[in-house]
């Protein structure tokens, strides 16, 4: 089927199969392989993208589901404010080691920054619960959503 | 990327991390190709079994099938492993775990290929397996390899020194106890996968999510019968490692897919759940420890027992008991020790390489032994420890002499100066209401390298690229570890260029040079001591040619500079890109290899052991973790930790915490939640939702201080900081739940399902010996 949606800020239209995971989509049709799958079944949250500004699993989703909505990914983020100043954070604060949670954490993180922005270390923590990383121990992804924030409050509204 | 020139000792950004967090770097996963095949391999689903028939008929006729293949289909030896070649690339007799791969199909998409696999029928006739070690020892067992002359034995050893029956007898204090881990899993984001394809010469190219891209290069060749210079291995950035992806996951079947994929490009990305099925697990084991000290604390003698399963294969199962036995006896001052070893065969899982490879298991047993100890004779848990850690110039459990450096004292002398520990009994008696607080400690080591028997040698390759900027061929995986960012700042200490003139490129079998797995804790020790030599090399040459550009009598007055050379005395410069004009091709590149150091004099023990012992080097820690736990529900929350860290100098401080922080959450896991659950060899915790890694909320802040103690023997004084934190948080935090609750939690991973037996005093019987 047609699917139209705004993707990264642009106008796209895709014809494929309504039943294609978004994951899917994205990285083997669209070659836009930042949004990572580590699990397939939502429970890593490596393959978070936003849709309509907030974060969603790729792998759980199906492509019809994108028809009208504002799709954001990883390789959005020069357009979008919050992406970049976590990317940013996340990169000055020793947030990525291995980094295929990176892009997802990101995803979720910039959710969380403008869904309710606590930026409590609690609040932060319990926003990222639902993506998982296995290489760094959280803290410094917690500082870096920390920082970010702080950032985007000192400058120009995202 | 700055203009700052990377420096060793000083905060450096790594620079793999900005195109990471945007998207950009391109991971194994992230490679398709046009005309993309999938592959994927038929799982035994048996754990023991004689195959005696394999329909592929109605999957090799769906459309869009490419081809089916099954053992028969193997070119070459059809077998693969590290040390021992007994695993098959696809089994073509028996197979030995319920990942055993039977047939690989090749698809047109990843459908058609799921299809395919469902419709292939197996006959496997049932064979009676093993699966626990005492079964496996029974002289009446089931043989997981037939004709083994040694039954499912894989490895028995014994390490003596001195008379430990004689010591213990003397000893006036003796306790007991017996530990038990189970197998768990890496569990890394990146699930195990590859692409490969055929030139048009035939040659195979692989792009892997490896550790050891070298030793992929003759696995396969060993396997499928191909010379070595006929295969290419290329190991992009890894999305996870941690030990799981040092040897063959998917090199061999992506090959053989290849051979019958007429050049076009085949994938095969295991699911998840294929993941835990068929990837390598750390080694479940069982510890049985008799430790004897004097009355004033200082310990005597040592006897244990240690019984690795290494499951249907052996893969590293030798390799990591021989590790297990070395570091038995933690890092303390023992006279008298015996410890012996039993690694065998079962249908369970392929144990294999992790962090930490088999000292994570005994460091659980000897650091809950300490405590024990420390109570049984009433003196402090931390005392005790100091009084028996080993210092430079002790010989260790097994006969070695220390002669490099040896941080555990000073790393115990920071962790008792902290407020963490000064503070720890006010901060229990601050438990609110049906909650109980308990702190606990553990000291430990790792060492780093391969050990004796297989040299540890890596072949560093730096070149002044025709541009003048700096290229670094690193030929050993970063798996998320950072050793590319070392590598930056030792090319830039050296050659004092800024991290903008400076490219690192990943390993590639046709373009950098065999330099081991990463693994061992000797990623950074081993290429960056070779770097320093093919640096420094290149540094003279450019000063050589510079000289004669510059018409400088000696190299000491030119001095190497960003993009340029400086001869101060006569006011001149030459810039890198006009040297690197006047040099011929081979002239700017420089090549080096170097060899880890190993211990001089080897011990008259552990000659069962022909690779992988002993060690000269090892890096230490102590850590401290403050747990509550729930007394109606027996949950365990870590609230804090600290840890101690002395793994030579630190080359970059960041780095280095991201290396404790991470091992930290990883033992935090191995503590708490993690158990690959096993039925009869069959995985009960196939996925995420039933094997549980810590999130964001079960990792506590963890304070992490480095206790820098420099290694004359490492590049910049350097050793490897990747494997002690993991050892850490499972003996800390039994010693804190055992404090808090006066239990003995002696099974691993404590669950609040056991903890609440423990303190309701059922189970007793079985989970405290």
């Amino acid at each position: 089927m047609e699917i139209r949606f705004v993707l990264n800020g642009k106008e796209t239209q895709v014809s494929t199969a309504p039943d294609r995971r978004v994951v899917d989509l994205l990285r083997e049709d669209l070659g836009l392989t930042g949004t990572k799958e580590g699990c397939g079944s939502g429970e890593c949250g490596a393959c978070a993208v936003l849709v309509n500004g907030e974060s969603r699993l790729s792998c759980l989703m199906l492509a019809a589901q994108l028809d009208g909505k504002a799709l954001t990914t990883i390789e959005g983020a020069p357009e979008d404010g919050r992406l970049q100043a976590l990317q940013e954070a996340f990169v000055r604060c020793g947030a990525v080691q291995c980094g295929f949670c990176s892009p997802g954490m990101i995803i979720a993180a910039a959710d969380l920054l403008g869904a309710r922005p606590d930026t409590g270390r609690e609040a932060i923590r319990e926003g990222l619960s639902g993506n998982l990383c296995r290489c760094t121990g959280y803290a410094k992804i917690v500082d870096a959503v920390q920082a970010a924030f702080e950032k985007l409050q000192g400058g120009p509204t995202p | 990327m700055s203009q700052d020139i990377p420096r060793i000792g000083r905060p450096f950004v790594r620079p793999d991390a900005a195109s990471k967090a945007a998207g950009a770097e391109k991971y194994a996963a992230d490679h398709y190709g046009e005309g993309l095949l999938w592959a994927g391999a038929k799982r035994a689903g048996v754990a023991h079994g004689r195959i005696r028939a394999v329909d592929i008929g109605a999957a090799a006729a769906l459309p869009g099938v490419v081809a089916v293949l099954t053992g028969r289909d193997v070119p070459g030896t059809n077998r693969q492993g590290i040390v021992h070649k007994d695993q098959p690339v696809l089994c073509d007799d028996v197979v030995r775990h319920c990942g055993d791969p039977v047939a690989l199909v090749l698809a047109e998409d990843r459908l058609v290929l799921r299809k395919a696999l469902d419709l292939i029928r197996l006959g496997i006739e049932p064979l009676p397996g093993v699966f626990g070690i005492d079964e496996a020892l029974l002289p009446d067992a089931p043989l997981v390899h037939e004709g083994s002359p040694n039954g499912n034995i894989l490895l028995q050893a014994a390490l003596r020194k001195g008379d430990a029956e004689a010591a213990l007898r003397s000893s006036p204090v003796v306790v007991e106890g017996i530990f038990e881990v189970p197998f768990i899993s890496h569990a890394f984001l990146e699930t195990e996968n590859g692409v490969a394809w055929q030139e048009a010469d035939g040659r195979l190219v692989l792009v892997v999510s490896t550790q050891a891209p070298f030793r992929d290069r003759w696995e396969i060749g060993h396997a499928l019968g191909i010379p070595m210079d006929r295969i290419r291995i290329i190991g992009p950035y890894l999305g996870g490692g941690f030990g799981g992806k040092d040897g063959a996951t998917v090199q061999c079947l992506l090959a053989l897919a290849a051979l019958h994929a007429g050049g076009r490009p085949v994938k095969m990305w295991w699911p998840r759940e294929e993941s835990f099925l068929a990837g390598y697990k750390r080694h479940a084991a069982r510890m049985h420890y008799r430790i004897g000290a004097s009355e004033n604390g200082e310990l005597q003698a040592l006897d244990c027992r240690l019984s690795y399963d290494t499951g249907a294969y052996a893969h590293l199962g030798g390799e990591v008991m021989a590790l297990g036995m070395e570091h038995a006896s933690g890092p303390y001052r023992i006279p008298h020790t015996r410890i012996e070893g039993v690694c065998v065969y079962t249908n369970n899982p392929i144990g294999g390489a992790m962090r930490g490879f088999g000292v994570a298991q005994v460091s659980f047993a000897v650091e809950r032994m300490m405590d024990r100890m420390a109570a049984r004779l009433g003196i402090d848990p931390l005392a005790l420890r100091r009084k028996n850690a080993l210092e430079q110039g002790d010989t260790n459990g097994c006969c070695v002499r220390l002669t490099q450096s040896t941080g555990i004292r000073a790393c115990l002398e920071t962790l008792q100066k902290h407020p963490l520990w000064r503070g720890r009994e006010a901060w229990k008696a601050a438990a609110g209401p049906f909650k109980k607080r308990g702190v606990g400690m553990a000291a430990l080591w790792n060492a780093m390298g391969y050990g004796r028997g297989l040299p540890d040698s890596a072949i560093a390759k730096v070149e002044l690229t025709r541009e003048g900027a700096i290229r670094v061929y690193n030929g050993v995986s970063d798996m998320g570890q950072g050793n590319t960012s070392a590598l930056f700042q030792i090319a830039g200490e050296i050659l004092r260029q800024p991290e903008t003139r400076i490219e690192g490129v990943q390993p590639d079998t046709e373009r950098t040079y065999p330099s081991g797995s990463a693994a061992a804790g000797r990623t950074t020790y081993t290429y960056g001591n070779a770097l320093i030599q093919a640096c420094e090399e290149l540094r003279r040459r450019i000063l050589g040619w510079a000289a004669l550009m510059l018409f400088a009598d000696t190299l000491d007055d030119l001095e190497l500079l960003p993009e340029r050379v400086r001869y101060a005395k006569a006011k001149k410069e030459v810039s890198l890109r006009d040297i690197a004009a006047m040099m011929r091709d081979e002239a700017r590149v420089c090549i080096s290899q170097f060899i880890m150091p190993v211990a001089a004099d080897a011990p008259d023990t552990g000659k069962e052991f022909v690779i992988g012992f002993p060690h000269l080097l090892f890096s230490h820690a102590a850590h401290l973790a403050l747990v509550e736990v729930d007394e109606l529900t027996g949950a365990v929350e870590v609230k804090r930790y600290l840890a101690a860290t002395e793994a030579g100098r630190v080359l970059n401080p960041q780095t280095f915490e991201q290396q404790v922080e991470g091992a930290v959450a990883q033992g935090i896991g191995y503590a708490l939640s993690e158990a690959v659950r096993l039925e009869k060899g069959r995985i009960l915790t196939p996925d995420f939702a039933t094997y549980i890694i810590p999130g964001a909320l079960d990792v506590p802040e963890i304070v992490s201080i480095a206790v820098e103690a420099p290694e004359a023997t490492g590049p910049f004084g350097l050793k490897g900081v990747g494997e002690v934190g993991m050892n850490g948080p499972l003996p800390a935090i039994a010693n804190a739940v055992s404090d808090a609750c006066g239990i003995e939690p002696n099974h691993a991973p404590l669950t609040g399902e056991k903890v609440l037996a423990l303190i309701q005093g059922k189970g007793a019987a079985s989970h405290a010996e």
